[in-house]
């Protein structure tokens, strides 16, 4: 996704980082297992390389670490099989829902958000533990389109939590165009605590 | 001693026949697993009392950092009339002078320096004082001065050691204040007297004869405190007889050390279980509320946001921020498996709650997994919402120290009551470095510090070979960096002793020789660089090596990569084995800090570009700290860098210091608690001794420095090497050097 808030845009390049394998990855992570007991797959986009992330949790899992995915869901195709045989290795699943208007998410996003919800559906379907994410930007919803947000998210069984991070002006600085959200405020700890009335989560 | 009518209720009965304040701490408190729940808001008073200081903090700030001083007055213990911020208001009284926030004349220390801080702030001080102090009496950094030899002074002059307590007092000595509390003043000097007839037998040497000159000031010392007591209207021959009367004692044995010492360090030590066991035998007997217990602790605590000292700017740029480390610890275990979390404990933390952050005094946690979960996130949350306070590792500590230590500085430890130091500043290991290079010749100054050594010529720098000079340059170093302090600590008990403390602190005391490193994260990359990437000198036009060309890539420090921790492991324990090799003061336990301070912007300055690529008069990174942008792999990898330390090396202290972003830690307060919670747990339980912990990020701290007018500013407080500062009350250089220091912004 292209997401016009991207603070991270330095890891957009599908060519970019750093290679390294399974093995090498779970080897770092035994180092630090006193810190933490779980590995998370986070991006970037990790559904772009499901088979790695597949390898990877799987490994994870054997020596007993939690694993979650944290996506967009953009590349979600439901007859994708590597896609589904990655997600069996997934604990949680931590998925960002940028707008509930596919029309808003594509002028957000650059892509429509069918399969996104498609994809939420079916993981609570499946009883999938779920952690679901939204950006708060001021002026980029309405309050109805906040309510609707809030009811799908309430309408999948399996959501374990669900987050409002307030859209923050930190990543300003990193892009390298003119940045798209210009002029827009951060939001507050209030404009939070409303949407979360709201939505009703 | 028969049993008296103030410790009706109280158990055990061996700390009742001697002095013995951790059995009867061990023997009455009430380990406390609950939560914050309990806590009561600030009483009017206390709103009031707070507001006012606030009001008197900004005066002083408005007026260049000094609100009043006094130049005509030589600071006893009796030598002020009483002082206060609201009578009415204050339930624990005593400030140092007759004004609050007024800075008392304190020359045994120095005469120079004395009168250079006077004038530094626009006040005269008086021509009979500076008179009396410089022809008639001796002052500690006279005699220091004329006892240096040449070659101390050049060493000194060039900085390679540096910071040493010669132009200030050297502090750390707690004093056990809790003793007063518990046995009034009367009792304890009846055992001086005892400890003082037991030195009349035997050889009168040197030790004895100082000895028993040191007892005997000791005893007069009690005497003013009772003094200086009355002048507050308090009869503290006896013990305290209430939680009021126990605090107001304990303040009382603290207000005499801050009255007659200007040490660096002047810290409170370890009084939360003690205060406790008082304030819960009131709440049982109904005579104190829950409110009113809160507010004893919130009114102690504001006398120690009000300690101030006359400092000179040379000071000042070593420690930035007018910190006096009053520090105070809290928590902990006990030996026998009870952990000493007391409701106090919580009471104490919650001062910052009641009044807002604050640098001092400096509230230290002693950690421990075994702490009960609840203090653990109630602390965790007053770090994210206040950055005021750090922790420390009692699962290393307690086994050296016992269960009865006191943070005696910004990190390092002392036994209570039965320890003193010898506080040593630093040895610039980085210019070390540079020396074996070069031979003993300074990069900056080129005068020929050490004696005359080989230099290296090769155009690269081979490991072996500097690896072993830089061993030769360190055994000149430890000898006269050891020699150096001798003649500081002698003089400072002969000119300087502090007589009220070491009233307070067992005759037959343990003393401990405090030696400390600095620039060692960039003598650790350095070495790295030579070994792992081609390190070039660049040599000026009398063959000294002024600048280093570095090819390839080397592993630092800060990393979690043995290559360069292993580096850094062997750097620590070489040099206190040096250290451990020479003579000390009355035959003190050498020991080791890595723990710079803010003095790392200052011996930043005296140091010349170094094999790591650092440049010249750039900030060396402070304590233990992995160099600026040397940590590439996020919080967690530095800190298991740091974690490798061992503190059996370095007992004075390894201080490391963090800023993390606050979305780092999670996206509520709750996850924010839970992951410093766990953060700290895995960290401490690999070994590592200190951590100061920042929640904010670097916007806020660039915002504060450009608009310092903001309210919001004006208690803005931050954690750097082992203390707190208003964020404000740093130099401009300083502020920036907070700021080049990385915020994790990811774990």
């Amino acid at each position: 996704m292209r997401c016009l808030y991207c603070h991270n845009p330095d890891s957009r390049e599908l060519c970019g980082g750093k290679k390294t394998s399974a093995e090498a990855l779970i080897a770092q992570a035994e180092e630090y297992r006193d810190f933490c007991g779980g590995i998370t797959a986070s991006g970037g986009e990790p559904m772009l390389q499901p088979e790695f992330v597949r390898e990877l949790f799987a490994l994870a899992k054997k020596r007993g670490f939690n694993t979650a995915l944290d996506t967009s869901a953009q590349p979600y195709d439901p007859r994708d099989d590597k896609i589904a045989a990655m997600l069996e290795t997934c604990d949680l699943v931590i998925l960002d829902i940028k707008h509930i208007d596919p029309v808003k998410h594509k002028s957000l996003t650059g892509y429509g958000n069918d399969n996104i919800l498609e994809f939420a559906k079916a993981l609570a379907e499946n009883g999938k533990p779920l952690w679901i994410r939204h950006v708060l930007v001021p002026g980029y919803e309405s309050d109805d389109e906040l309510r609707r947000l809030g009811e799908f998210i309430r309408g999948l069984k399996s959501v374990k939590k669900a987050e409002i991070l307030p859209y923050h002006t930190l990543g300003r600085h990193k892009w390298k165009s003119p940045y798209p959200l210009e002029g827009v405020r951060a939001a507050t700890g209030d404009d939070v605590e409303r949407a979360r009335k709201i939505m009703k989560i | 001693m028969a049993d008296k009518a103030q410790w009706q209720g109280f158990s055990g009965s061996v700390w009742k026949n001697e002095i013995d304040v951790r059995q009867f701490i061990q023997d009455n408190y009430t380990p406390y697993d609950g939560d914050e729940s309990f806590l009561c808001g600030p009483t009017t008073a206390t709103k009031r009392l707070w507001g006012k200081l606030s009001d008197l903090q900004k005066e002083e700030r408005a007026r260049g950092g000094v609100l009043d001083m006094d130049t005509e007055v030589v600071s006893t213990m009796t030598s002020h009339a009483a002082g206060y911020l609201s009578k009415a208001d204050e339930q624990i009284v005593g400030l140092q002078t007759d004004k609050p926030l007024k800075r008392a004349f304190m020359p045994f220390g120095g005469i120079k320096t004395a009168c250079q801080a006077c004038r530094s702030y626009g006040y005269e001080p008086s021509g009979v004082l500076e008179k009396i102090f410089t022809e008639y009496r001796t002052t500690h950094n006279q005699a220091v001065f004329d006892t240096y030899t040449p070659e101390m002074r050049l060493a000194r002059h060039n900085k390679i050691i540096t910071g040493l307590p010669d132009t200030y007092g050297r502090g750390r000595i707690v004093g056990d204040y809790r003793r007063v509390a518990l046995y009034g003043i009367d009792f304890l000097i009846e055992q001086k007297k005892r400890d003082l007839r037991g030195l009349e037998r035997g050889t009168p040497n040197d030790e004895r004869i100082r000895l028993r000159q040191e007892v005997a000031m000791q005893i007069r010392a009690l005497g003013e405190m009772k003094k200086m007591a009355k002048i507050y209207g308090f009869d503290i021959s006896y013990p305290a007889g209430n939680a009021k009367e126990a605090v107001q004692w304990l303040y009382f044995g603290y207000l005499a050390a801050i009255k007659t010492q200007n040490g660096a360090a002047m810290s409170v030590g370890r009084v939360s279980a003690f205060i406790d066991i008082y304030v819960t035998r009131d709440l049982e007997r109904g005579t104190l509320t829950e409110s009113e217990a809160q507010e004893l602790i919130d009114h102690f605590v504001l006398k120690c946001r009000m300690v101030k000292f006359a400092r000179i700017p040379s000071y000042n740029e070593l420690f930035s921020g007018d910190p006096v480390w009053a520090t105070l610890s809290v928590a902990g275990m006990g030996s026998d498996g009870r952990h000493m979390v007391t409701k106090t404990d919580f009471r104490f933390l919650h001062t910052l709650e009641n009044m807002g952050p604050s640098p001092e005094p400096n509230l230290t946690v002693l950690y421990s997994r075994r702490l009960p979960e609840k203090f653990k996130k109630y602390a965790a949350k007053i770090s994210v919402d206040t950055s005021s306070i750090q922790y420390e590792n009692d699962g290393v500590m307690r086994p050296v120290w016992g269960d009865d230590y006191s943070i005696c500085c910004c990190v390092s430890a002392t036994q209570t009551g039965k320890e003193m130091q010898f506080f040593g500043a630093r040895a610039n290991l980085a210019k070390c470095l540079l020396y074996a290079i070069n031979g003993g010749v300074d990069e900056r100054t080129k005068q020929q510090v050490s004696p005359l050594f080989e230099r290296v010529t090769s155009d690269v720098l081979d490991f072996d070979e500097a690896l072993g000079k830089f061993e030769q340059m360190m055994d000149w170093l430890a000898g006269l960096y050891v020699n150096t302090l001798n003649v500081i600590h002698y003089m400072h008990d002969r000119y300087n002793y502090e007589a009220a403390q070491m009233a307070l602190i067992d005759t037959d005391l343990k003393r401990t020789f405090a030696t400390g490193i600095a620039g060692f994260s960039h003598v650790v990359d350095s070495l790295s660089a030579i070994k792992y990437a081609r390190v070039r000198p660049i040599r000026d036009e009398n063959g000294i090596a002024v600048d280093y060309g570095i090819d390839g890539e080397f592993p630092r420090y800060g990393n979690n990569d043995d290559r360069a921790d292993d580096i850094a492991r062997w750097v620590l324990k070489t040099f206190i084995g040096k250290i451990r090799r020479y003579a000390t003061y009355r035959g003190a336990e050498p020991t080791t800090s890595i723990l710079t301070i803010t003095s790392n912007v200052v011996y930043g300055k005296a140091t010349g570009n170094l094999p790591d690529g650092r440049r010249e008069g750039e900030p060396l990174s402070p304590g233990a700290n992995p160099s600026y942008g040397a940590e590439k792999h996020g919080l967690i990898a530095s800190l298991c860098s740091v974690a490798k330390l061992k503190y059996s090396y370095a007992l004075d202290g390894i201080s490391n210091t963090q800023t993390i972003s606050p979305s780092a830690l999670g996206n509520s307060d709750n996850e924010r608690k839970d992951n410093l919670v766990a953060l700290l747990d895995a960290y401490f339980k690999r070994g590592a001794h200190h951590l100061n912990v920042n929640v904010f990020g670097v916007d806020k701290l660039k915002d504060a420095m450009e608009h310092p007018e903001k309210e919001e500013y004006s208690n803005f407080t931050i954690r750097v090497s082992g203390y707190a500062v208003k964020f404000i009350a740093l130099t401009r250089e300083q502020q920036l050097d907070v700021i080049a220091r990385s915020a994790h912004t990811v774990l």
